[in-house]
């Protein structure tokens, strides 16, 4: 015991915590892509497993073949659109339940990525041969991280501004009340499309982001995506709501998905550093997701069981004569 | 304004559930006809509401609204002549958004949804005056959630906002059953002011023979599917509850009106 504490080395982590912070901005803007299905809409999207390595692997071939790097991430953005309009469409125009028409475009893009890979299951790019702004690289990382920072912004107010528009508004409102929505003439079915579209597009986004940082692309990239994007949206808004209480506005909303993006890496770094095995981090991650996703419900039910009546009603003795003495 | 031909819809069909729920339904609303529905549990009301709105395609028939034959169009396509309330206070919100943001939808009603503002000051402000005209206090409450409100504060929103885009046809499905009666007294009291400022075509369900007969210029009996009164004008004017239950004794034999018909 005593020689594992002392085989920790405080200034490793230190040093890791940039890195992870990074790591942490990029998952943050796969996480708003999370956030606009899975709150917005109310669908949890698989999908984005599949559309996250899309977007690495797009982003790498690019700059492989000389693309400038900014101009892939436009081409990975637009990569991971046209997947979830698949999802969109296989939802809506073929009435596949949510959970299995996300399940279908990550099937099938897991052939796709490999083509694009090349057929190889991940791809490098020199990168002393290119000029990234995003890279891993620890002499740039303070930059990557400012531009990551900036980048976050944008993206958050890009989002607040289209959700507050009538199209956004249109979006909202066919996630809580598709009923009502359709009342109101919303072409519910185009919105889902619409929302998944621009979800995965980002998320497409943040994957050709994470391959420019770490220099490659994996076909394994985005596995258990989803499961880390939904962490960072539930860790932001646990964060969020106990310093915010009610306060909590949409903008705040909104970066706190980011944040918890970022703390979800700055966890990750420290479970790295504590030497837990890289392998059972996702194990972790689902656990942790679990049991966020779990409280809500379990609070509620708490409030609200059988159990809750009988006891109280044992307490009290309403039925004459069987009350605790 | 209104005209609904010879309307079939049966639901599961060649199934042990099949249900035969309009078995040839027709009439004709003029402008500015207020026409109340009455009939049984299952008689169709919601049925026949829901095929003017599209919820579903119907097996055969038209309908025409203005003008327009309708019945080839999806829900959302024919939302812009249509304003609606449903029953369940729930149903016609969206909780999770502000009173101000619900009207805005509302007032979008058959409109593209472009990258403008969702709710813009202007609108705002207009909304506070169309909100004073409830006299619910609600114009103070423009950007609170529409979940915090009672279910008659909903009822009464959802009406402004299926009448501030002036809809050719007003369908209401017992859009008070589910209040108090004090409430639903007060809902009903909005409805008749706004149907009459506006002269909006207008039909109601209603389980209340009272309120039939009070309400309206026209009354529509339907049961099993059909509809088996219709009475207008003058006859409608001199109707009583007594005659509305004779004549249903009639059409739908003795038995069935104490079991049936619900009365208050
Ligand atoms: N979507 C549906 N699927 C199956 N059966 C339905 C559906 N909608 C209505 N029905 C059936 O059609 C009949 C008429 O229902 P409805 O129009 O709701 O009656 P009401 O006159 O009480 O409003 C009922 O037997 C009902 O069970
Ligand atoms: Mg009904």
């Amino acid at each position: 015991m005593t020689g594992y504490i002392f085989s920790l080395d405080g200034t490793a982590l230190l040093r890791a915590c940039p890195g992870g912070v990074a790591q942490g901005l990029i998952w943050g803007i796969m996480a708003l892509g999370v956030f606009m299905t899975f709150r917005m809409l109310n669908f949890a999207d698989l999908t984005v497993d599949g559309s996250f390595a899309t977007g690495g692997a797009v982003c790498i071939m690019l700059i492989m073949k000389g693309c400038n790097p900014e101009v892939a991430l436009i081409v990975s953005f637009a990569a991971g659109l046209s997947a979830g309009l698949a999802t969109g469409l296989l939802h809506t125009l073929f009435g596949i339940p949510d959970i299995l028409a996300g399940i279908l475009t990550q099937l099938g893009l897991w052939s796709v990525n490999l083509k694009l890979l090349g057929g190889k299951s991940n791809q490098a790019i020199n990168v002393n041969l290119v000029t990234l702004h995003i890279t891993s690289n620890a002499r740039y990382l303070s930059r990557t991280i400012i531009i990551m920072v900036v980048f976050c912004a944008i993206l958050i107010s890009i989002l607040y501004w289209y959700l507050g528009t009538e199209q956004g508004s249109a979006i909202r409102a066919t996630g809580i009340n598709p009923k009502m929505s359709r009342a109101q003439g919303i072409n519910t079915d185009g919105m889902k499309v619409l929302a998944l579209a621009l979800s995965n597009g980002m998320v497409a986004l943040a994957g050709g982001i994470l391959a420019q940082f770490q220099g490659f692309a994996d076909a394994n990239m985005g596995r258990g995506a989803i499961v880390i994007g939904l962490a960072a949206v539930i860790i932001g808004e646990v964060i969020g709501e106990s310093i915010f209480k009610k306060g909590m506005s949409f903008i705040l909303r909104l970066g706190f998905v980011v944040v918890g993006g970022v703390i979800y890496y700055l966890v990750y770094v420290l479970v790295l550093w504590l030497k837990f095995p890289a392998n059972d981090m996702k194990l972790l991650t689902a656990i942790v997701v679990a049991a966020f996703l779990a409280v809500p419900y379990l609070k509620e039910k708490k409030k609200n069981s059988f159990h809750k009546v009988a006891r109280e009603n044992k307490k009290s003795g309403i039925i004459s004569g069987k009350g605790e003495e | 304004m209104l005209e609904v031909i010879d309307i079939h819809k049966t639901f599961n069909p060649g199934t042990i559930n099949e249900k035969v729920a309009l078995n040839g339904v027709s009439f004709t609303l003029n402008d500015g006809d207020f026409c109340t529905v009455i009939g049984g549990n299952g008689a169709g009301k919601s049925t026949i509401m829901n095929a003017i709105c599209g919820v579903w395609p119907v097996d055969s028939g038209a309908i025409v609204i203005d003008g327009n034959d309708v019945s080839g169009l999806s829900e959302h396509e024919r939302a812009p002549f249509l304003g609606r309330v449903f029953q369940d206070p729930m149903i016609g919100t969206a909780a999770d958004m502000q009173i101000d943001e619900n009207m805005a939808l509302a007032a979008r009603r058959g409109e593209q949804r472009t990258l403008r503002w969702g709710v813009t000051a202007a609108e705002r402000e207009q909304y506070k005056e169309i909100l004073k005209t409830l006299d619910l206090g609600l114009e103070e409450r423009l950007t609170a959630k529409v979940g915090l409100l009672s279910g008659g504060q909903r009822q009464a929103l959802t009406l402004l906002m299926a009448t501030m885009k002036r809809p050719k046809l007003l369908l209401l499905d017992e859009h008070t059953a589910a209040l108090d009666p004090k409430t639903a007294a007060k809902v009903l009291e909005t409805t008749d002011k706004i149907v009459k400022q506006h002269n909006l075509t207008t039909m109601m369900v209603t389980h209340n023979m009272r309120d039939a007969i009070a309400h309206g210029n026209r009354l529509i009996m339907m049961n099993e599917g059909r509809i088996v009164i219709d009475v207008k004008g003058e006859e409608k004017a001199k109707l009583t509850v007594e005659d509305l239950l004779h004549k249903f004794e009639e059409v739908a034999g003795r038995d069935s009106v104490s079991d049936r018909m619900v009365l208050s």
